[in-house]
């Protein structure tokens, strides 16, 4: 009885023990990003798996890509160090519990922002970092030159994607017939198109391009040049958390206004002796942006300095200097008949 | 006092649950169990039940289920098939049989279940041809990248007339080996059973042929495009699969009927010897009977470890339930609580039931073991 009286009160007391612990996490999850990523003295970002140009690890672990510039910056306007951020690499359906759950403070993992993600599922799209839309790739031998050409195709894809249904949406508007073969990873999806599953690989144009890179012989493949979708990728934050979310917005704006402004890595200090006002607020001579945000007042020159502007990050990681070969396009500045397009820093 | 800590195990899960549901309010994240009546979008490639983009996802659901009981139960069964003639295989005097079957086992026990999986799917894929090079057979059967298409047989109406034969020919064989039993219990008389059942079979099929002649249309496939048209697809993720399911569980299976049947002492078999049945024999209605005893319980985990492991599907894109449902249905619909929680209690309910069916098949036959 002794024994049973005291496994008793073990268990009652484990049972009500844990209920605080447990109020006091959701507490913590609850708080200011901003002041938990100082405490902690890092960016936690979750990234993709592995996508040349965006984000992609090299045999030393270092990442690359415009997701990962993106969090760098973030870093270096919170911190003034670039290097303070680590990476999390998340599976398409990973991505959004992981933001949910605050396991990282930004998610820029090549996301579409689209309306149910903004609206169901606890996460805020803040900004877009490549405008990009849906495409196929098909093997050059098959003799297809345009999307309207694959009825009855076999398609592979990554699950848990947008892919997965604007194919649907596409195929049926099209009356056109079509096999969906999803895979976790986009490695097997890939490894699956390549070893002849399928006649097609769907994802953003983009990916089809840094995916083209890991095929056997690259060169055997073409992209078509439909795009069947927008797809506005860019960084995510948990809703619920205003100044963080303005935080993340601001860094990817101050990259664009730099480019508009012609301010870049290279040429920052000499421009800081700039009359512009514009340069001079947004390099943090003037104004009390920083504060506002609750960090340092060069937070966006510590970005532009450490990681460059729009410009540079995009034709370092995706330009058509790199393998990818990609085309600015869409992510112009607004000046230059693109999309990107900062309000103003005032 | 048991009631006691009951409760408060009760309160303690009332309270997670509604903390759970404050906490995903308060972020702004939907909860509930209403998306699954919510249009799906998405397009599934292997469907047992009619399925199109404008169903909802309850109906993923059931796709994704039936597709892993499909994959499960055939796997349970080629696994047991292997398994048995392996295990007994394994105990074999001739020194080839033998040791080929221990090679088996230790390859495919020892080789992880997703490199196995993996193996079979690239490593085959890679080595067949395209549609437009597929292997024929007669042109009604081929075999190619995408799979292995077969014709697909449609039943007409005259099929009714043959369905009716077979149920005649089957209650007839139930109630011939019904009379055999006991006039055999009665007075030791043997009948006849199957040369009257072959004569009711032929006569009432033969019947149905008259009324009916050919009950079945046939939609061969034909290469039309990229891909085969018409008659039923065989894709390779399911190949792949019921192939690494299989060949893996059955190493293990071996081992349990090796270990089953060498549990029977030795006294039994020299006794059967001692009575004259022939080696077979012995093995059949002596030796097996009592190894079961000692299979049944290991071999029931086997099952349930199969069916778990099916879930390794996604890795191919096999269209499970946790590939359509705690895949793409999670991330369209974005509810993990929720979607988690309906894929773990159908794991559970799965693995109750197979347990079930398989402990009262244990009872049945440890009954019969102590009255023999």
């Amino acid at each position: 009885m002794q024994i049973k009286r005291k496994a008793f009160i073990g268990v009652v007391s484990l049972v009500f023990g844990l209920m605080p612990m447990l109020a006091g996490m959701s507490a913590q999850a609850a708080g200011s990003t901003l002041d938990v990523v100082k405490q902690r003295g890092h960016v936690q970002c979750g990234v993709s798996q592995g996508l040349p140009g965006f984000s992609n690890p090299d045999d030393k672990g270092n990442w690359t890509g415009i997701d990962v510039d993106f969090c760098k910056a973030v870093a270096a306007a919170v911190f003034g160090d670039a290097k303070k951020v680590k990476f999390t690499p998340l599976s398409a359906k990973e991505r959004f519990t992981a933001i949910q759950s605050g396991e990282v403070d930004i998610l820029a993992r090549n996301t579409t922002w689209s309306m149910h993600r903004d609206t169901a599922l606890g996460v805020d799209f803040r900004a877009v970092n490549y405008y990009d839309g849906q495409g196929f790739m098909v093997r050059a031998d098959l003799g297809v030159s345009s999307t309207t050409e694959l009825d009855g195709a076999t398609l592979c894809t990554n699950q848990g994607t947008t892919t997965e249904l604007n194919a649907a949406d596409y195929f049926r508007s099209n009356n056109m017939q079509y096999e969906i073969v999803a895979f976790e990873k986009a490695d097997e999806a890939v490894a699956a198109y390549n070893s002849g599953r399928c006649d097609a690989y769907t994802t953003d144009h983009s990916a089809l391009y840094a995916q083209r890179l890991k095929l056997t012989n690259p060169q055997g493949h073409i992209v078509l040049p439909e795009i069947i979708s927008k797809e506005p990728l860019g960084p995510a934050v948990r809703q619920g958390d205003n100044n963080w979310g303005d935080i993340v917005a601001w860094v990817h704006y101050a990259t664009v206004a730099a480019e508009e402004l012609g301010v870049t890595s290279q040429n920052i200090d000499s421009m800081g002796n700039s009359s512009n006002p514009s340069v001079k607020r947004l390099l943090g001579k003037d104004g009390t942006f920083g504060r506002n945000l609750g960090i340092p007042a060069d937070w966006a020159r510590q970005a532009i300095k450490q990681i460059g502007n729009y410009g540079e990050i995009f034709e370092r990681n995706v330009g058509v200097k790199t393998p990818l070969g990609i085309k600015r396009g869409y992510n112009a500045l607004w000046t230059d008949g693109g999309l990107q397009y900062a309000p103003p820093i005032r | 006092m048991q009631a006691a800590v009951l409760g408060a195990l009760l309160l303690a899960m009332i309270w997670l649950v509604a903390n759970v549901q404050s906490n995903l309010e308060r972020q702004n994240i939907n909860s509930g169990f209403g998306f699954l009546s919510e249009r799906a979008g998405f397009g599934i490639n292997q469907t047992l039940i009619d399925y199109t983009e404008d169903s909802s996802f309850g109906r993923v659901l059931a796709v994704g289920l039936l597709n892993t009981l499909l994959v499960s139960v055939l796997g349970v069964f080629f696994a047991t098939l292997l398994g048995f003639a392996l295990g007994v295989a394994r105990l074999s005097r001739n020194w080839l049989i033998n040791k080929t079957a221990m090679v088996y086992v230790e390859i495919f026990r020892n080789v992880p279940l997703l490199l196995q999986i993996m193996f079979w799917y690239f490593g085959v894929l890679r080595n067949l041809p395209t549609p437009r090079k597929a292997v024929s057979l007669g042109d009604t059967f081929f075999l190619s990248n995408r799979g292995i298409v077969v014709p697909a047989v449609e039943a007409t109406s005259g099929a009714w007339w043959y369905a009716a034969a077979l149920g005649i020919s089957f209650a007839a064989f139930m109630g011939l080996r019904r009379r055999a039993r006991l006039a055999r219990l009665a007075d030791g008389a043997l009948m006849p059973i199957w040369r009257p059942f072959l004569m009711v079979a032929v006569a009432s099929l033969g019947a149905a042929a008259l009324m009916a002649g050919v009950p079945f249309s046939l939609d061969v496939p034909a290469l039309k495009g990229f891909n085969f048209r018409g008659g039923i697809t065989v894709i390779p993720e399911f190949v792949a699969l019921l192939l690494a399911l299989s060949l893996y569980t059955a190493a293990f299976i071996t081992e349990i009927v090796r270990a089953g049947i060498q549990s029977v002492s030795k006294g039994q078999r020299e006794a059967a010897a001692a009575l004259g049945l022939p080696d077979n024999t012995a093995l059949r209605l002596v030796v097996i009977p009592q190894a079961l005893r000692v299979i049944i319980p290991p071999l029931t985990s086997q099952y349930l470890n199969l069916t778990k492991n099916s879930s390794l599907a996604v890795a191919i894109a096999y269209p499970d339930i946790v590939s359509v449902f705690a895949g793409t249905t999670l991330t369209q619909v974005g509810q993990a609580v929720e979607i988690i929680f309906i894929t773990m209690i159908i794991y559970l309910s799965l693995s109750l039931l197979t347990s079930y069916a398989m402990n009262r098949y244990n009872e049945r036959i440890a009954l019969v073991g102590q009255n023999t």
